[in-house]
């Protein structure tokens, strides 16, 4: 077997609340496991595309509202006490090392807890961050879309009887996504700062900027 | 005489509150620290705790009074899914410290009463099955720190700490 055979995604469909949600099952957690931090799709699959979100400061946004940069995603909720945390500040580790360069990348939170985290949660989440963080939410549905689109897993688990005795279990990927929203690289949670910091570099390097004016409206 | 005298009473009224007392010196808790995060959300406390006596200890609980309820916790990574599950106990083994990290076992803050600011310290109370109660102050970190002052991690304790002005 390849090593690009035994990186290839398994792609399962969990029906959760009726919906039904991608799971992105790579395959490093086979007996060998794989070194690899930085994921290759297998021929075919693609990741990410069109959403309807809304942003931490109200704003109704879509994916061409960040058009002509990159954004490097995560999918998380502000009640989240340590993954979304460790990952969260490995994004702005790696927004600092990238110093200038970092005004090419939209750093994006795309809550999957939108009935507790509202665009005020986030904002205020946000910034124990980074002060360029940008928190997502939307509809229940909306939510389900782009998770569906980003092949992001996340299914509500109670942990008591009221009605916001819950945590979410979630997948803890990193999405690099290019300048047209087109998917660049995925980072697992054994990546570390230095090496996002050194993919985003090298997409920068690879795709310049493009002297079109660049969308603007408060994402800056 | 008499500042001796005070000493010898404090000394013995600080070890009164412990049935555990004498265990307590076993059990180390080294380089505990805290997540800062907003009032109303949650966060996670970690350590690593030692055994130095003979017999195995176990962690069975935490209180704080910055948090509403505290539970100790692991993370279970499945596929690139991090599933949070609640455990009983964590096991403090005589050579084997249990270490408590992000990612892994915690000790999760949840619904908390107030902010928890990086720079200042909460208190925490530690229960072991064998060893009484542990009182701390634990420092409070950055919500994106990934390890205690002056170590762990990899030496990036993000520095934009908690709300500053927006941009």
């Amino acid at each position: 077997m390849t090593g690009l055979q035994r990186l290839g995604i398994a792609l399962v469909t969990a029906a959760i609340a009726g919906t039904a949600v991608w799971v992105l099952v790579p395959a490093w957690l086979g007996p060998k496991p794989a070194r690899e931090v930085q994921l290759a799709l297998p021929p075919g699959v693609t990741l990410g595309g069109p959403f309807r979100l809304t942003d931490e400061t109200g704003t109704q946004v879509t994916e061409q509202s960040f058009r002509g940069r990159f954004m490097l995603v995560y999918f998380g909720f502000t009640y989240c006490p340590d993954v979304c945390p460790t990952e969260l500040a490995k994004m702005a580790t790696a927004l600092d090392l990238l110093g200038e360069r970092a005004e090419e990348v939209v750093p994006l939170l795309i809550t999957v807890d939108p009935a507790r985290d509202t665009p005020e949660a986030l904002a205020q989440y946000t910034d124990l961050f980074h002060p360029r963080l940008i928190g997502l939410t939307g509809t229940e549905a909306e939510i389900a879309a782009v998770a569906k689109a980003y092949r992001a897993y996340y299914a509500k688990v109670r942990t008591g009887d009221g009605p916001t005795d819950y945590t979410i279990d979630h997948s803890a990927f990193i999405y690099l996504m290019g300048r047209r929203g087109e998917f660049v690289a995925l980072f697992n949670p054994e990546t570390t700062p230095e090496a996002i910091a050194d993919a985003i570099a090298r997409a920068i390097a690879r795709s310049p900027r493009v002297s079109v004016a660049q969308p603007k409206g408060g994402h800056t | 005489m008499t500042t001796r005298r005070t000493l010898l009473a404090l000394l013995v009224l600080s070890a009164l509150p412990g049935s555990a007392a004498a265990a307590q010196d076993t059990l180390e808790i080294v380089e505990p620290w805290a997540r800062a995060s907003l009032a109303g959300r949650n966060s996670a406390a970690y350590m690593t705790i030692v055994n130095h006596g003979r017999e195995k200890d176990e962690f069975i609980s935490a209180a704080s009074p910055v948090a509403r309820v505290v539970e100790l916790h692991t993370h279970l990574m499945e596929g690139g899914v991090m599933r949070m599950r609640q455990v009983e106990a964590i096991e403090v083994n005589v050579g084997e410290p249990a270490v408590l990290r992000p990612g892994g076992l915690h000790v999760m803050l949840i619904d908390l009463v107030r902010d928890l600011k990086p720079g200042e310290t909460i208190p925490l109370t530690l229960r072991f099955r064998n060893g009484g109660e542990r009182s701390l102050e634990v420092p409070v970190r950055p919500a994106g720190a990934t390890g205690p002052m002056g170590g762990g991690g990899h030496g990036h304790g993000h520095g934009h700490g908690m709300p500053g002005p927006r941009s």
